[in-house]
């Protein structure tokens, strides 16, 4: 990661200011139906000194095929939100609608990848792939060839027989994918799906799920807490705070589609990557430069130096 | 070269090193029990009399404390008459190892003293018998209700404490009661194995099908899975592998049960044999029914985790010796694990 005062000296355009054709098009999507709209929701956990506030009043919206991509520091609730959109957590207050539709509790019109992957150990990736649409009663013969399709869609095709335990992270990952997919859920639920990869297959990851993402009629909410990636990938970047996690700005990106590692020096994608970084580091640590010193004595024999 | 660690914590051995390691287990309690039945000054406290002499009350193979065989020789030593020869011997409870594995094929070629005993063979199938149908009535209620409990906290919470309570009675506490109940013969045997099996196999099994992990639950959830698909199609076939190997493991503390369970009522099967041995004095038959319900479980329980190394493709695991034999017996047609 860039250190943020690089970006100071540069005279970086307004992260708010969008090209005409980025203009146009955030304005089309504005016009697309909301699939998934979040209204205050709220979520207190009892903790050892009473009540604690997870997340407060968090209101958004999602519009059809957009992409959205959640960012806090760690601990300010985004996985607490993504799995009370997924319904396998409650809020305390507020209310999610699906569609216009209130809905509690999970089910398959709103598909997760977790981090670690959750793959059934016991079935091969197509088995995987086909849980879902067996769990919707579609028969096993078409179950097994729409399994293939999107196998073959995340590039594993040679891989269909495996078991979890033969592939690589990247490969559980897009199976994971796939599998959630294969299920043809109105929303995409992804909390931090590539944060256990190394950097050069998470970077893949990214153009492979950008690919997925334009041919594929799905909407995406996505946790990182890389800033890069959030840049990269989003429509839209909803910018958590921490203690209690709220909603501090939802960013449209500038940055022009379609995307590419190559964009990551763009004027566009430098400004926002410094609003970001004032978002996430507070402003305080941000400007004093030099971390504060760690308490650390010296522990090695005078002369003995290693810079 | 590394150098060959023999005791390093933790590590995998390497295959000559799990060899020697398994035969050692196997020669060094031979060798001990070698040691003190072929060489007399280690312990050998009695007297095979060969001679009686003079001594009116001694008989030519009878085993005698070595002090009184002593005190009748220095005895007839002053009194001047014949003086008893004899040869250190063990107790008659302790047979030499190459008796015991004459007996362990004597045994079967041996006809029952008696009309209406039963041949080694059939006490042996007898005994099985018992195990096999105790320990699948056991499986047929235990298991199902094991991942009921595990699933449903509902239905532990009514079933657990009370299981929990019945567990810690011994079951042949049970043995008179069954016998009342259910007869003299098979039945309360097979009671007391599903007795001892069954309460042990649902907390077994409710513990372990809870073991699998929430989050697989929650990525089913969100792929459209209910209640029914849950326990079906996620908590049991993650908890299979392991719910077999408590299996194996129960299985063997169902064979604890036998020998007390055959004793209820009419004794039977191999615990019978072996108090008929006992009270012939035929302690080598004894030993080697003992070893021989040892080997049958045994076998029993290598076949099966072979069987379960081959039901669970999709876990890794070390090859085992029998595989290993096993593909040597097959080579050329070996099942490969994962196409
Ligand atoms: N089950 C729970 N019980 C009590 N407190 C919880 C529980 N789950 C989360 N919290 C609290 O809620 C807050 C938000 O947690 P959450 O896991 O959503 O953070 P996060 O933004 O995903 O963090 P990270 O970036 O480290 O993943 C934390 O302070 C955490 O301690
Ligand atoms: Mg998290």
């Amino acid at each position: 990661m860039t250190s943020p005062h690089l970006h100071d000296t540069a005279g970086l355009p307004d992260y708010r200011a969008q090209a005409p054709a980025v203009a146009e098009r955030f304005r089309r999507l504005r016009e697309r139906p909301v699939v998934l709209e979040v209204d205050r929701l709220g979520r207190e956990f009892s903790g050892e000194h009473g009540m604690v506030t997870a997340l407060r009043e968090v209101s958004f919206s999602v519009h059809r095929r957009e992409f959205v991509c959640v960012i806090g520091p760690s601990g300010c609730g985004k996985s607490t939100l993504i799995r009370m959109v997924a319904g396998l957590d409650h809020p305390t207050s507020g209310r999610m609608l699906l569609d216009g539709r209130e809905v509690a509790g999970p089910g398959p019109d709103r598909g997760m990848v977790f981090q670690g992957y959750t793959l059934f150990p016991w079935l091969t990736v197509t088995q995987n792939v086909m849980f879902g649409l067996e769990m919707q009663r579609v028969d096993r013969g078409t179950a097994e060839a729409r399994a293939r399709e999107w196998i073959d869609l995340v590039g594993l095709g040679k891989f269909a027989k495996h078991y979890p335990a033969q592939l690589s992270g990247g490969m559980k990952q897009r199976t994971a994918i796939a599998r959630a997919l294969a299920a043809n859920p109105r929303i995409l639920l992804m909390d931090e799906p590539f944060g256990a990869l190394d950097a050069q297959t998470r970077a893949q990851m990214q153009t492979h799920l950008m690919e997925i993402w334009r041919n594929v009629d799905v909407t995406i909410l996505f946790i990182t807490h890389d800033l890069d990636e959030a840049i990269l990938l989003a429509d839209r970047i909803l910018v958590l705070k921490a203690n209690p996690g709220e909603v501090q700005e939802l960013i449209e990106v500038p940055v022009p589609r379609p995307r590419s590692l190559a964009q990551v020096t763009s004027p566009e994608f430098l400004a926002t990557r410094r609003r970001l970084d004032e978002l996430i580091h507070p402003p305080a640590a941000a400007h004093e430069g030099e971390p504060e010193k760690l308490p650390i004595v010296r522990l090695t024999q005078v002369g003995d130096d290693v810079e | 070269m590394p150098r060959t660690r023999w005791f390093a914590v933790r590590q995998e051995l390497s295959i000559r090193q799990r060899r020697l390691f398994g035969l050692m287990a196997i020669l060094l309690p031979l060798a001990a029990w070698s040691l003190v039945s072929y060489v007399p000054f280690v312990w050998h406290p009695m007297i095979e009399v060969t001679e009686p002499g003079d001594v009116t009350w001694l008989k030519s193979g009878q085993l005698v404390p070595r002090a009184d065989f002593e005190r009748e020789v220095a005895r007839l030593g002053q009194a001047g008459g014949r003086v008893p020869e004899g040869e250190r011997a063990n107790p008659i409870y302790l047979p030499a190892p190459h008796r015991v594995a004459v007996a362990l094929y004597t045994a079967f070629t041996t006809e029952p003293k008696l009309r209406g005993d039963l041949w080694l063979h059939e006490s042996l199938a007898m005994s099985i018998k018992t195990i096999f149908f105790g320990f699948i009535i056991s499986s047929a209620v235990g298991v199902p209700l094991g991942i009921l409990c595990g699933a449903f906290a509902s239905i532990a919470r009514m079933t657990e404490p009370v299981v929990d309570f019945i567990r810690y009675m011994p079951a042949p506490a049970f043995g008179a009661l069954m016998v009342a109940i259910l007869g003299i013969h098979l039945e309360p045997k097979i009671a007391i194995i599903v007795i001892g099996t069954f309460f042990q196999q649902v907390l077994v099994v409710a513990n372990t099908v809870r073991k699998t992990e929430l989050s697989l639950l929650e990525a089913a959830q969100t792929l459209g899975a209910r209640r029914k698909h849950l326990v079906l199609r996620v908590l049991v076939p993650a908890s299979l592998p392991d719910l077999y190997n408590d299996m194996r493991i129960l299985l063997g503390w169902a064979w604890t049960y036998l020998i007390v369970a055959e004793v209820v009522g009419v004794s039977s099967g191999i615990t019978f044999f072996i108090n008929q041995q006992a009270k012939y004095r035929n302690f080598e038959n004894v030993y080697a029914a003992i070893v021989i319900i040892g080997i049958i479980g045994l076998v029993t329980d290598q076949v099966l985790a072979f069987i379960g190394e081959r039901a669970f493709p999709w876990r890794n695991h070390r090859p085992s010796r029998l595989r290993t034999i096993l593909g040597r017996l097959f080579a050329g047609r070996e099942v490969t694990l994962f196409d």
